[in-house]
């Protein structure tokens, strides 16, 4: 039962990722890629929990931890690229 | 592992990768920013936040002592996502992203 989830959640999560690709490549706009790319970034560090339950290994949470945070550091970074045109001032 | 913790894990796992897959649709499908700003960083943070909950307590049942280290994330990604939602919704302001024709007072209409 766990290993059916387990891979139903892994299949589902592919499936959010592959609809972000969509949406990064006919997104309209730069803001709509800066949400897609905080949104991948969450997901790949959720893909990235799966495959540590599924190796049933503790070494994969620095990992995730690090993809969260460089994602959300992005996301920042690039929001206030666009609205003040230098990020440190 | 017994079987009802097997069913509260396989449950918070489903629970969250259908909620990131509803959020992720909505990403792909909305009409516009202001509406897809929405779909991800409500429905995604949850779905991301009861798979961790699932990692939580597997790690914890297998290993016999309590793991927090994807309690430390969970707050990380509930704490950091609206704090990023509300800078891309700022910037989409700030560059005069056009909202669908039938949004009412919207505040580029003014100018």
């Amino acid at each position: 039962m766990l290993n059916f989830a387990l891979w139903l959640s892994i299949l589902m999560f592919s499936a959010s990722l592959g609809l972000c690709i969509y949406r990064m490549l006919i997104g309209p706009d730069i803001v709509d890629r800066i949400l897609t790319l905080d949104t991948m970034s969450v997901n790949a560090m959720a893909l990235i929990i799966l495959l540590g339950i599924q190796l049933n290994s503790q070494l994969f949470f620095e990992a995730a931890m690090l993809i969260a945070m460089m994602g959300f550091i992005g996301t920042v970074s690039l929001c206030k690229f666009q609205l003040r045109g230098n990020i440190i001032e | 592992m017994h079987w009802s913790l097997e069913l509260i894990i396989s449950l918070l796992l489903l629970i969250g990768s259908s909620f990131a897959l509803i959020g992720s649709i909505g990403l792909a499908r909305l009409p516009d920013f202001f509406m897809r700003t929405h779909a991800p960083t409500k429905g995604t943070t949850l779905g991301v936040g009861s798979t961790l909950i699932a990692s939580m307590i597997y790690f914890s049942v297998t290993n016999g002592r309590l793991s927090v280290q994807e309690l430390m994330i969970t707050i990380f990604v509930f704490i950091t996502a609206p704090v990023g939602a509300h800078l891309m919704a700022k910037t989409a302001l700030h560059l005069k992203t056009r909202p669908i024709s039938k949004t009412r007072n919207s505040p580029l209409d003014k100018e």
